[in-house]
């Protein structure tokens, strides 16, 4: 096993090297002079040539990659030129925000899709299985903005039971809180349902007819344990480790999502940092989020390796 | 939604390699109703798109004080805007930009990622192992938040998006080519090919390419999906099309500041949206089943 963690780890390595280095070419697709964008309207000379010094732009690439990559191993994604801010501190204080959503949503979406892909596979070809199906196919092609905004036009604005925006953060205010994450939450939980359903559906059609579910049912266990027990916790493994690999949709999902109901969270950072061309917090966030996405991927793959003893040998 | 939640997998791909003939394949999607379905509406939005100019009943750039935000009418099927324009025109030429977004990216990465995925299985060796470790690196970034982070660095409008969407969506097409190329290598007719002397790269244009053909075509149906949502996605957030020209993405981002009192400004875009990724999934699910017999 520890060969097996030292494989997987050296080959992280490498992709994570390529990754900053993807980041921070970024910079070299702004036209012309990167201090001049940077330096905002006003383009101040003092600005400009602070920025020059800063970012080493009178340097050859590779050495300024080498600058670059340094500051980040020590934790240093460099500053927000609009609020004078450290992008890592930005980062630490909206991630909880988005953090909060993004669980809520992946409640949701299991809640919803793991127990439809369950239905739909065990009646398969059934009126249930047509259903399932049509749930899955409307989740994938609602873009999840518009969901919001439908969402907003009949619980806050014709109902009246739910606000249409702004955040509460749940140690003041848990129901405030609550109210205003449970729209944004099912928006962003209803595409990965359907992702889940599909996975689901198909895990359970394999395990269900596989020899010690026909076995079980042979010894006479009553369905819904055949179901639950023999097949669903076979199933499950390789549904929850997927649910990792769904991160990147949902990271995704809540910048729209953030937008769409005014939540200050990661996403709305990464928008507002486009809009006042603040281009190292965009940078920040983007290797950030590829960061993160890659130790989820790393840990999924480990997860899926513990638990499945046929992986070990 | 991402790009990676409409990736076929590789044994599905593989599967489909069992390729029909196209006349067979063609008489088999016909007989599946969702993709005839889907199939039907792709091309209704297809000829709107063409014809904007003469099926949308009002020039959509065109303002009038005296018809802000009309509710729907039988002058203004869809009712007006904000500034007084006839959301049915905008909608029908919003139309091309989406439509145009979906094709344009997906040709952009289908055109960048086939030829190095066919590079990275046919040569192997450290060919591959750069290319692979660099679309590793590529997928390590979410869809959308790479295709926002260049269409930022790149500056806001429909063609960068484009741009951004297609590089995004690049990785894919690599990974997907590479696999079935994989698959294909060690063919007898691959081996005969090689065996009476012919270039690597007619081996890989005239033998590998076409037999790997199929599972592309699907993957290309699915991606112009969610190529489409990016893109309305984009113009949503201010990063695609730009106003006043007409597009799904950002009519949503205005009409959501009148959502309580012109709610018909969110809804029609939106369905738009919808009904046209919807199509293409139905096309895609569709296309794989016809050309692949085993798949259920």
């Amino acid at each position: 096993m520890p060969a097996y963690f030292a494989r997987r780890l050296a080959a992280v390595i490498p992709t994570l090297i390529l990754v900053t280095m993807m980041v921070f070419c970024l910079q070299q697709l702004l036209p012309g002079d990167p201090a001049l964008v940077l330096a905002g309207e006003d383009q101040d000379p003092n600005v400009v040539a602070y920025l020059h010094r800063k970012m080493h732009l009178d340097e050859p690439l590779p050495v300024r990659y080498g600058y670059w990559i340094a500051g980040v191993l020590r934790g240093d994604l460099g500053e927000s030129l609009r609020i004078q801010r450290p992008v890592r501190q930005l980062i630490a204080e909206k991630l909880p925000v988005t953090l909060e959503l993004a669980l809520l949503a992946m409640g949701i979406a299991l809640a919803i899709g793991v127990p439809a892909g369950i239905v739909s596979a065990v009646y398969r070809g059934t009126a249930w299985d047509y259903l399932a199906n049509v749930f899955a196919l409307w989740g994938l092609s609602t873009p999840n903005f518009w969901l919001g905004i439908l969402m907003i036009l009949l619980f806050s604005v014709t109902l009246g039971w739910l606000p249409a925006s702004g955040y509460v953060s749940p140690w003041e205010d848990w129901r405030g809180n609550l109210a205003a994450m449970i729209m944004p939450a099912f928006v962003l939980g209803n595409a990965i349902a359907a992702i889940l359903m599909r996975h689901t559906r198909s895990a359970m059609l394999q395990v269900l007819n596989a020899d010690y579910v026909r076995t079980a049912r042979a010894k006479g266990v009553s369905e819904p344990r055949v179901v639950l027990k023999h097949a669903l916790r076979n199933a499950l493994t390789p549904i929850i480790t997927l649910g990792a690999l769904e991160f990147g949709t949902l990271l995704s999902g809540a910048v729209l999502t953030e937008q769409v109901f005014s939540i200050p969270g990661f996403g709305k950072l990464i928008v507002d940092a486009v809009f006042n061309r603040d281009y190292l917090v965009v940078q920040g966030v983007v290797l950030f989020t590829a960061t993160v996405y890659i130790l989820l991927n790393l840990l999924a793959d480990l997860a899926y390796f513990v638990v499945n003893p046929r992986m070990r040998g | 939604m991402s790009a990676a939640d409409l990736t076929l997998t590789p044994a599905a791909a593989q599967e489909m390699q069992v390729s029909a003939r196209p006349a067979t394949a063609w008489r088999r999607l016909l007989r599946r109703r969702g993709a005839v379905l889907g199939l039907a509406v792709v091309l209704g939005f297809a000829l709107l798109a063409v014809f904007a100019s003469w099926v949308a009943p009002y020039d959509p750039l065109a303002t009038s004080w005296s018809v802000i935000r009309k509710a729907p009418s039988a002058h203004y099927l869809f009712g007006t805007d904000e500034l007084g324009r006839d959301v049915f025109s905008r909608v029908i030429w919003g139309a091309r930009a989406s439509l145009l977004a979906g094709l344009v990216s997906v040709c952009i990465s289908s055109l960048l990622g086939v030829p190095i995925g066919l590079l990275a299985g046919y040569a192997g060796g450290w060919t591959d192992a750069l290319i692979s470790r660099f679309t590793d690196a590529m997928l390590a970034l979410p869809f959308l938040i790479l295709a926002i982070a260049l269409a930022a660095f790149l500056g806001p409008s429909l063609s960068n998006a484009m741009v951004a969407i297609g590089l995004s969506a690049t990785p894919i097409f690599i990974r997907l080519t590479r696999a079935q190329v994989l698959a294909v290598k060690v063919e007898d007719y691959v081996e005969a090919a090689r065996a009476i002397g012919n270039p690597h790269w007619r081996i890989a244009l005239r033998h590998i390419l076409p037999n790997i053909l199929p599972p592309l075509i699907v993957q290309s149906t699915l991606s112009i999906a969610a190529a489409i949502i990016a893109e309305a996605s984009l113009s949503f957030l201010g990063l695609g099309q730009q106003p006043p020209a007409p597009s799904w993405g950002s009519m949503l981002n205005t009409a959501k500041n009148y959502i309580d009192n012109a709610p018909w400004m969110a809804i029609w875009p939106g369905l738009s949206i919808f009904l046209l990724v919807l199509s293409f999934n139905l096309l895609g699910d569709g296309l794989r089943d016809a050309l692949d017999p085993r798949h259920k």
